[in-house]
């Protein structure tokens, strides 16, 4: 029963870590259709924003958080107002120019923070595990667990419940008509893009206690990302939950059962079938587009 | 230069001798005065400077410069000043490859210090054979290797685990989990491993390779807490390192009973992660920053002096400095005409030096280095408290856990056993 339950508490963790990456990713290519590939950078850095701030101001983790989102939703902002926006109508352009950005965002910190291994300090209460159901687990898991449901659904409330979202989702149907009756469609992609990469901020602000800071860090990030993105579904949050979830399960039992080399091959291996299986991916909702 | 009448004189005098002993001669000794033209001695440094790895490659690169300067400021190898050419091979095998070629044809290097990783150094070995150049190499690596054409510094496996696997079942226990990341490095370390605890009767519950640069160890720390091992043995590195101890602490688990001992956690990884998630835990090596020896206060001062004074130097930097000065003494003994690579390496073999570990000596049965194995406790200042250390130097034996082969001065020997 207990290894059952820790199974269960491994995967878990894995899945909150994935879908605090991926929900960004869900946003910006869900409703947007930009592949984004610096989202890996924006994870990265969000988690060199947590180093800055905390190195310079002596901020706690937890306290960064909302300048981190508007630190590199502010960066979001900047990237979508300069660059993608011109690229709407050439979405395999936006691949490579989301690549560039990247590159450029990595060489920037190699330059500005230096390219050593940085540390970032987890907040003193969460350091030491915790006892729950008689079961010690690592406390900071458990509060990364608890900010992924968090943040999901504050972007629940934010697509289903706001006006903001109603034009998003409608500028998603159909971008020409919804600009018909009133709705600043550029407005709502920039921001739209801007709380996505803020959301990658705060994901890496999250996981750097946890792993490691470094330049090329998001490299790893952008790949499990759309892993999920794409198994999923695009444009479903739900979908990108329940992909999250079924990737760490999987991923934490192959890693017991095997290790995980063999693990990170048998999810990719499963992901990759899938997608044949189910093209739109395993939540795909079904939506006009333009 | 400037013809004076003394280089005037010189000049006619080497000529005159060159018309005497004829042709052939003429070219052998134009060929090797070409690598020391000018009172000059150039050397290469391939250290990468940019990718992946170039966080460690470039402490490297410091510590091989600061040793260069160190050798002028004292006036250079008999007169002759030794000259750097800098190459950035961006942590990429090929473009290591490919600076080899540049720095031994074309720059004339007379010899190299180079390679972090055992593929670049893979890489470069065509380039140094074909030319019969010497490459300098400092880096601890899983040995199985004895090249012609390559000086070893940094520690082989039995120099690192000698000591320290008796020490850590007689502390610890017998249980040992094996965990690295997934290529030859951990595995050739696993290897030496597991024949030492066979003989001493320990026993392996779980041996385990997670990718290069892998984050997430929550179902590998799952496996720590059910197999209870007493020693977890790391040669997981890079970030992962990093990872890996923060995470283990995160999940309550304590170094008290079931400490990680590693052979590649070094001061930087220890500052990535912050003193507190690496205290309790081991690593054995040849150097730590915190030894105490009048040479190692001089060396860590001198580092901080150069490039800063939040730099650390660690069981990589110390080796790249103090071959640069093995590669003095054996230059040293050399006359002008001979300073060519196979002289180098001739005069090389048997020489000593007072290194910061301690007193080093390059072996002349298969350039491999002489060292000074130590055991650290990292604590939570960063760095390392050394418990135990070698009494005497320790042999370096590359085909250590490979009966039948041996490295020699041509190369490896197979023993018809």
């Amino acid at each position: 029963m207990n290894a059952i339950a820790s199974q269960i508490s491994v995967g878990l963790s894995i899945a909150s870590i994935l879908l605090l990456i991926a929900l960004g990713l869900a946003i910006i290519y869900g409703t947007m259709g930009v592949i984004n590939l610096a989202h890996g950078d924006f994870v990265m850095l969000g988690a060199y924003s947590v180093w800055f701030l905390q190195k310079q101001f002596g901020m706690n983790l937890i306290t960064t958080l909302p300048f981190v989102f508007l630190i590199v939703g502010g960066v979001g902002w900047l990237a979508e107002r300069l660059l993608i926006r011109h690229l709407y109508q050439r979405p395999l352009d936006t691949i490579l120019a989301t690549w560039g950005i990247g590159v450029i965002l990595q060489q920037a910190i190699r330059l500005f923070a230096g390219a050593e291994l940085r540390y970032v300090k987890m907040p003193q209460f969460l350091i030491n595990p915790v006892h729950i159901f008689g079961y010690e687990d690592s406390a900071y898991r458990i509060f990364i667990f608890a900010l992924a449901i968090a943040l999901l659904v504050a972007t629940y409330l934010l697509i289903y419940r706001t006006e903001f979202g109603l034009r998003m989702r409608a500028i998603t149907q159909n971008r020409d008509v919804s600009r018909c009756f009133g709705i600043n469609a550029g407005r709502i992609y920039a921001l739209t893009f801007a709380y996505g990469a803020g959301l990658a901020g705060i994901a890496g602000a999250l996981v750097s206690p946890l792993k490691s800071v470094a330049p090329d860090m998001g490299t790893s990030y952008v790949v499990d990302a759309f892993l999920v993105v794409v198994l999923g579904g695009v444009q479903s949050l739900l979908g990108t939950v329940a992909s999250s979830y079924v990737i760490g399960q999987a991923d934490g039992v192959l890693a017991s059962l095997s290790d995980d080399t063999i693990a990170k091959a048998v999810v990719f291996l499963g992901v990759v079938v899938l997608i044949r299986l189910f093209p739109q991916g395993l939540f795909a909702m079904r939506v006009r587009r333009s | 230069m400037k013809i004076n009448r003394r280089n005037f004189l010189k000049g006619t005098a080497a000529a005159g001798v060159a018309a005497a002993t004829g042709f052939p001669h003429i070219w052998i000794k134009n060929a090797s005065l070409a690598y020391a033209a000018g009172g000059e001695i150039k050397v290469g440094v391939l250290y990468s400077l940019t990718g992946t790895t170039a966080i460690i490659e470039t402490s490297l690169n410091h510590a091989t410069i600061m040793a260069i300067e160190e050798i002028n400021a004292a006036g250079g190898i008999n007169g002759m000043k030794v000259v750097p050419v800098v190459e950035d091979p961006a942590s990429d095998p090929a473009t290591f490859a490919e600076k080899a070629r540049r720095l031994v044809v074309g720059e004339k290097c007379v010899s190299v210090f180079g390679s972090y990783t055992s593929a670049s150094r893979k890489a470069v070995l065509p380039v140094f054979e074909k030319y019969h150049n010497l490459y300098w190499y400092p880096t601890l690596y899983e040995g199985r290797e004895c090249s012609t054409n390559v000086i070893y510094t940094g520690a082989v496996p039995n120099q690192q685990q000698k000591d320290f696997i008796p020490w850590l079942i007689k502390n610890f226990g017998k249980k040992f989990y094996l965990i690295g990341s997934n290529y030859i490095y951990p595995k050739e370390e696993n290897n030496v491993c597991k024949i030492l605890l066979k003989r001493l009767g320990g026993e392996v519950v779980g041996e385990e390779y997670v990718p290069l640069g892998h984050s997430e160890f929550s179902a590998v720390i799952n496996k720590f807490k059910e197999t209870q091992p007493n020693v977890i043995f790391s040669t997981v590195v890079g970030d992962s390192v990093v990872a890996l101890h923060r995470q283990y602490k995160a999940a309550g688990l304590n170094p008290k009973k079931m400490p990680m001992a590693s052979l590649t956690t070094s001061e930087d990884e220890v500052a990535a992660m912050g003193g507190e998630f690496g205290a309790g835990h081991f690593t054995s090596a040849p150097y730590f920053m915190s030894y105490d020896s009048p040479e190692n206060h001089r060396f860590v001062e001198a580092f901080k002096k150069r490039w800063g004074k939040d730099k650390t130097t660690n069981f990589v930097s110390e080796p790249a400095y103090f071959q640069v000065h093995l590669f003095r003494q054996a230059v040293a003994k050399l006359g002008k005409g001979d300073i060519t690579p196979p002289q180098i390496r001739k005069a090389a073999w048997g020489q000593e030096y007072k290194a910061p570990e301690g007193l080093v000596k390059i072996d002349p049965k298969n350039s491999h280095t002489y060292l000074w194995p130590k055991i650290g406790e990292w604590q939570a200042s960063g760095q390392a408290k050394i418990i135990e250390e070698s009494k005497e130097w320790v042999e370096p034996l590359p085909y250590w856990a490979y009966p039948g082969q041996v490295c020699t001065p041509t190369g490896m020997v197979e023993k018809k056993s």
